[in-house]
């Protein structure tokens, strides 16, 4: 599995949504499953999936999934 | 047992009531992590653990009023995949003074341990709780937070503001299966109300419908009640645990 492809799975499984909804223009609060408390079950899978510890200004600033995947390659995940 | 396969982290454990909350998860079958400013008080208090429990206690000397020091002991912990399923807030400085004689550093210090201690605490701890789909958070407000006491209006506040704290945050994390509950114990036989002027302690017994002083145990039986899978459906609750005082 990719790393893309892991995103994807996480994004999916903490936000119960069909996998072909996630995409980069995703964005946080546009619907109605990506809300201020899913968002903090997301970073939680998102650390389990990738082994990182995502910090408090990361958390806010992750408004889409083109911007997490941004901030994930602060923490050296590529893709 | 109550909290087997429980990991537990305590603020404020090395002594009172934060001590006897320690000893009791302990006994119940919990891994206990606790933190306080004194590590000769902590290390005591781990050896007693160490010698009866069934996990051994492992130690940090934080303070809680500096969000840097509490972040330390959370990543040392996630670094190696201890996270916890239940967080005592207990850490907490009780000083009086009547309005006129509130100094700007009496608020500082009261509201730095009491309110900013117990929000950074949680915060971190939520981040844990979330990795085992669930968790227990106990913050200790007062009888004082409840119902307000002269020449308290300083502690008194930063309690109210924990019972604020508490009800907001249950209800932020209800759905993540994460419960919040605050415990609000009377007068306690501690070393906080040990300083008491006699007058004054005199005067609280004679005000405690049970007419006796109560002990960290009897506080720490409730929040053991709190953590457990006992009050698995309790969430957003402030229990007083005062013997029937009243102010």
């Amino acid at each position: 599995m990719t790393n893309t492809e892991k995103l994807i799975a996480t994004f999916s499984d903490a936000l119960t949504l069909d996998a072909s909804k996630v995409t980069d223009a995703l964005t946080y609060q546009s619907i109605p499953e990506w809300d201020s408390i899913s968002h903090m079950v997301l970073i939680s899978r998102l650390e389990e999936a990738f082994d990182v510890s995502i910090d408090t200004d990361d958390v806010i600033d992750m408004s889409s999934v083109a911007k997490a995947k941004e901030i994930l390659k602060k923490y050296n995940v590529s893709f | 047992m109550l909290l087997a396969n429980k990991t537990a982290l305590i603020t404020g454990a090395s002594k009172g009531i934060g001590r006897a909350v320690a000893l009791a998860f302990a006994k119940e079958g919990a891994q206990v992590i606790l933190l306080a400013r004194s590590m000769d008080l902590l290390e005591k208090l781990k050896s007693e653990i160490d010698a009866s429990a069934v996990s051994k206690a492992i130690i940090f000397q934080a303070d809680v009023r500096k969000y840097d020091e509490l972040k330390k002991v959370f990543d040392e912990l996630n670094q190696n995949k201890i996270y916890i399923d239940v967080l005592v807030n207990n850490a907490g400085i009780m000083k009086d003074a009547v309005i006129q004689m509130v100094q700007q550093q009496l608020i500082h210090d009261i509201y730095e341990t009491n309110v900013f201690g117990t929000i950074s605490a949680s915060q971190l701890a939520v981040k844990s709780m979330l990795k085992k789909r669930g968790g227990s958070i106990i913050n200790l407000t007062s009888i004082v937070g409840v119902h307000g006491n002269l020449g308290q209006s300083v502690y008194a506040s930063s309690k109210s503001a924990v019972i604020g704290f508490t009800k907001s945050l249950s209800k932020e994390l209800a759905s993540l299966n994460i419960r919040v509950n605050a415990v609000a114990p009377g007068f306690i036989d501690t070393e906080m109300t040990q300083s008491m002027d006699q007058r004054f302690h005199e005067k609280n017994i004679q005000s405690i419908g049970m007419k006796r002083i109560g002990t960290p145990d009897d506080v720490a039986r409730t929040i053991l009640f709190l953590a457990s899978d006992l009050s698995a459906y309790v969430t957003g609750q402030v229990i007083g645990v005062d013997g029937g005082m009243i102010i």
